[in-house]
């Protein structure tokens, strides 16, 4: 692996990963878009049921013909999904819960990322004895079903003074995100070409400063990958932000379960959907926006240079 | 205002000047959906009304969900003013752990004894003689809820009882129909289950069985008519594609399903299609066999707290949830029946008026809630869904393995 | 990828930066998995309580039907789910690297069943899998009247109809772990391999894939870890059946813990669920940091 990155290839040529060929219609392209189009379709489709069932009335979905599109398009599920919905007494809609989810989002994926990277950077990098033993428990904890930790954490919080605390809540999604996350940046890390890292240690720098001007600007794409695991989890969160904070704090997930899981009551579909929708937005978003940061060739000019 | 003087009496018939004080109490319940979420909002305009505040904490999801949730804040120290449980055996250790407070105060100075619609309700709440919730409604499971249309469509009479419905079957089945609706989930299957035990074996069976558990009779011949009923049921829901009880509901609702099995809650489905009771669809409470209820429900219970202002608070908040004016209003919005018995119930309609009559004869049983723990329930659950969805389980392995867990039950 | 600088003072700052990491593995998840093994021989019901008995939750356990056939689906679920997802993730994010134009509308679209809540998402999987109003309609509706379509409806096929919902769910993320993997990758590595002329899918599988082991790895224990607390998508599509026919490890425990408010039961199990992820990654990780890359 070392003799292909210090050898680059001497001429750059057009490739299965060249620039784009011109021919928009060739057969490669066919083949190549043709399978994502068919895929997506398969992957929209259950979006498309539930966008159209998010834009009927009740009676309609009384019917049962879940593909026919509306015959009446109605935007009152988006609207009372977003502002009407009750929980209880109040009757605000998911938009009640929506800065306690970003104000419980911001920092345990700030946090998350930040302690888990680190974590990942010292144990490829700067390995210390017994790092690995830890790293172990550490893994295993990832197949931990989070309820059975439910009781556990209770008493630790508890005895810890951060039972009910936005800070206890912001602590558990770290606690609970750290197992594959510093996987994550472990194994990215450690594929990091060695030559880059012993060359900045000739050049003086030590343990953060490696991690800032090296490796954090040549792993953006394991950093994204690392947000949209931390943003979806955190996001759509229900169980720990309920169980840990009161109920000033609670997350938007709490008014969506209230929406879409009641027992013994009427079930509003349509309200249903568009608070699903709704919900999953804010990681949609970033999902959307965090591409531009899927890059490559950064790795390969550090190389050089 | 009336409200108002009630309260003020109330508290000072049990010598606590609470009501001086406005405490915000927080109230965790399950109760989310639109009817149900309309009926919180009575007992908090009723508690709101004595200077308080109603501070609501309402988490959908009985079971996996809102529980440990409940159970969490109440262990870790950071216990909620008054929680929902469904009345029975489930709090019963958080009220050993002693981590709940007794109420007996307010309801003796009340007299709630008199007043309620069932004396097990309270039963159920009482602890070494210590009463530690208020019940505030009662559900019953044994209603068979039929679809006019679907009988009209295949040009047969509804029928009047269980026997009528298993003959019709066939009728239903040729006209495309399917007889039976019954979700695909457990606690529809054991529900419905119960349900045929009360309603075609009568009240002595299902207390031998559930109350007291004896596995003699659970596995003797006084049962196995129950099985075999048990056996027509699954094979008439045989082609119930549907998982949500409310799903199933519809099938009877739109006249796909000729009848379903289910608690009094499916009102609230035919209301919100605008079906007539009577003329759209007919319900037969006790299956039209055996007219007994039984009497299941939501308490509210009351975590011990340390600040002395709002255990007073809770207090009269135990009252509210008893009055005869919050009992009205919030049972008419969940369309449950109130705990107590004395209270006019004009709007009722022809189905809550012949549950009514039930109640007021005193044909009641306890649920099965307030009988068998829940780890045995979810047991019956098990095995009961596996009856109905595997047609290679005989009446008899079956039988023979309700009557272990009867014989393990605690 | 040998050993970096020795430890003495100046890998101080690494000590200091796992302290986190330390504390987490020692305190939450060792010491919480030990009070979990400690009260799963209790008889706890809805507290944990010290009333010891033994072995007896592990005797009821093993002599649950629910429980075998939990571990049974749990395997096929497992295997198929873990098989499917690679490649599929794989392939996915092959074609995605190849420069393609709206590859964020692409990417966001493979993704998106991720960022829902799958209360509701498995509901309208539980409508389209449904034969009277689901494919199976519009399919007989066109005119093949035949044509069955039903798996949540037949208790042999039910495990693979959740298996179709959770690769919906699952495979965007694995696709983009790999899409990570594959920018990692030298661009260098690619001209060489066309300058020797190596055809695409060679190159592919006997260079890249080799290559992105650490990737592969990451994305294993990340579909792992999944399989292993599958829960949500099987409680919004068939809440276990028909019958039991779809019960899983992670539900038995929750549903004990929580439902059947017998939490000594539900630690037996979850005990056991410990155990098995024991054994697998003990092997595992004594190969992964074992052997040549001490010292």
């Amino acid at each position: 692996m070392a003799d292909v990155t210090t050898n680059p290839a001497p001429r750059i040529i057009d490739g299965p990963r060249g620039r784009k060929p011109t021919r928009a219609l060739s057969g490669r392209n066919i083949m190549i878009y043709g399978t994502l189009i068919v895929v997506a379709l398969y992957y929209l489709l259950p979006l498309y049921v539930m966008v159209v069932t998010s834009l009927k009335g009740m009676p309609e979905i009384r019917m049962g013909n879940i593909f026919a599109p509306p015959v009446e398009i109605t935007f009152q599920p988006w609207v009372k999904a977003w502002a009407e919905a009750c929980t209880g007494l109040n009757c605000d809609g998911l938009s009640r819960g929506f800065w306690n989810s970003v104000q419980i989002t911001v920092p345990s994926v700030f946090l998350s990322i930040a302690i888990a990277s680190l974590n990942g950077y010292a144990l490829a990098n700067w390995r210390f004895k017994g790092a690995n033993i830890f790293f172990t428990i550490l893994i295993i904890g990832a197949f931990i079903p989070y309820q059975v930790m439910l009781y556990p954490i209770v008493i630790l919080l508890r005895e810890a003074g951060l039972y009910g605390s936005l800070t206890g809540l912001i602590i558990v999604h770290t606690i609970f995100g750290m197992p594959i996350l510093t996987l994550l940046f472990r194994n990215y890390f450690s594929s990091v070409p060695e030559e880059l890292f012993k060359a900045a240690r000739v050049d003086g720098a030590g343990f953060w400063g490696i991690y800032f001007r090296i490796m954090l600007p040549m792993s953006l794409p394991i950093f994204v990958v690392a947000m949209i695991l931390q943003v979806t989890g955190i996001w759509n969160d229900f169980l720990f932000g309920v169980v840990y904070t009161r109920p000033e704090n609670y997350p938007m997930t709490v008014q969506l379960n209230n929406i879409v899981n009641s027992v013994q009551g009427v079930k509003e579909y349509n309200v249903n959907m568009a608070a699903t929708l709704l919900t999953g937005l804010v990681p949609l978003i970033i999902y959307f926006i965090s591409g531009k940061l899927f890059v490559r060739g950064i790795a390969a000019g550090a190389v050089k240079g | 205002m009336k409200m108002m003087r009630m309260m003020l009496a109330a508290s000072t018939a049990i010598g606590i000047a609470g009501g001086a004080w406005a405490e915000d109490l927080e109230i965790t319940h399950w109760w989310t959906s639109g009817g149900e979420a309309a009926a919180v909002a009575e007992f908090a305009k009723a508690f709101d009304a004595t200077g308080n505040k109603w501070v609501d904490g309402a988490i959908a999801g009985s079971g996996n969900t809102a529980r440990p949730i409940m159970i969490s804040r109440i262990t870790g120290g950071d216990p909620m003013a008054a929680t929902q449980f469904n009345h029975g055996r489930q709090a019963e250790e958080l009220v050993e752990a002693g981590l709940m407070r007794p109420i007996t105060e307010v309801a003796e100075a009340e007299g709630w004894a008199n007043a309620i619609a069932a004396p097990g309700l309270l039963e159920s709440c009482t602890l070494d003689d210590e009463l530690y919730c208020v019940p505030v409604n009662i559900h019953s499971w044994q209603w068979l809820w039929l679809s006019n249309k679907a009988y009209e469509e295949a040009g047969i009479p509804v029928p009047k009882n269980w026997a009528e419905f298993v003959a019709s079957g066939p009728k239903l089945q040729e006209a495309g129909k399917v007889p039976l609706a019954m979700g695909k989930q457990p606690w529809q299957a054991a529900g419905a289950f119960k349900v045929l035990v009360l309603s075609l074996g009568g009240p002595e069976l299902y207390t031998k069985v559930y109350d007291e558990k004896d596995s003699e009779v659970a596995a003797g011949a006084d049962m196995i008519p129950i099985w075999q009923a048990a056996d027509e049921m699954r094979k008439l829901a045989a082609g119930s594609n549907v998982q949500e009880w409310n799903q199933a509901t519809n099938l009877v609702i739109t006249g796909q399903a000729g009848g379903q099995i289910m608690g009094d809650w499916a009102q609230g489905e035919f209301q919100m299609a605008n079906q007539v009771a009577g003329t759209d669809y007919t319900c037969l409470p006790g299956l039209g066999d055996q007219p007994y209820l039984s009497t299941a429900g939501d308490a509210i219970y009351f975590p011990l707290l340390s600040d002395d202002a709002k255990s007073a608070a809770q207090l009269e908040l135990a009252s509210v949830l008893f009055s005869s004016e919050a009992q009205l209003a919030f049972n008419a919005k969940k369309g449950s029946l109130p705990v107590r018995k004395d209270l006019d119930l004009a709007e009722a309609n022809d189905c809550m008026r012949q549950g009514l009559d039930i109640l007021a004869k005193g044909n009641i049983v306890a649920d099965t809630d307030q009988l068998i723990s829940p780890d045995t329930n979810t047991q019956i659950q098990d095995l009961m869904i596996q009856f109905v969805s595997d047609m290679n389980m005989t009446p008899e392995d079956a039988q023979a393995r309700f009557a272990e867990i009867i014989a393990d039950a605690d | 990828m040998s050993t970096r600088p020795s430890r003495l003072f100046h890998n101080m700052n690494a000590k200091i930066a796992s302290v986190p990491m330390v504390l987490t593995a020692m305190v939450v998840f060792l010491g919480g998995s030990i009070w979990t093994v400690v009260y799963s021989f209790t008889d706890s019901k809805l507290l944990p309580r010290e009333k010891w008995v033994g072995l007896d939750q592990y005797e009821r356990l093993w002599g649950t039907n629910r429980w075998l056939v939990s571990i049974e689906n749990l395997a096929i679920y497992g295997v198929l789910s873990l098989i499917f997802s690679l490649v599929i993730g794989f392939v996915l994010a092959a074609l995605m690297d190849q420069k393609i134009r709206f590859e964020d509308v692409f990417r966001t679209i493979f993704l998106y069943p991720f960022a829902l809540s799958f209360i509701v998402t498995g509901l309208v999987w539980q409508w389209l899998l449904n034969p009277d109003f689901g494919v199976q309609n519009v399919i007989r509706g066109i005119g093949f009247e035949s044509f069955t379509f039903d798996p949540l409806y037949d208790a042999d096929l039910a495990i693979y109809g959740i298996l179709f919902a959770g690769l919906w769910q699952g495979t965007g993320l694995v696709m983009c772990l790999m899409l990570a993997g594959l920018r990692g990758i030298d661009e260098d590595i690619w001209k060489a391999a066309r300058v020797d002329g190596i055809p695409a899918w060679k190159t592919y599988l006997f260079i890249v894939i080799p290559m992105m082991r650490p990737v592969f790895i990451t994305t294993l224990v990340i579909i792992t870890a999944g399989i292993v607390k599958l829960y949500d998508l099987v409680v919004a599509q068939t809440g276990g059946g028909p019958g039991i026919a779809t019960e899983v490890p992670a539900k038995y425990v929750y549903d004990m813990m929580f439902q059947a408010q017998n939490l000594g039961q539900g630690f037996a199990a979850s005990t056991m669920m410990l155990v098995s992820v024991i054994i697998i990654l003990i092997p595992w990780a004594y190969l992964e940091f074992g052997g040549k890359r001490r010292g």
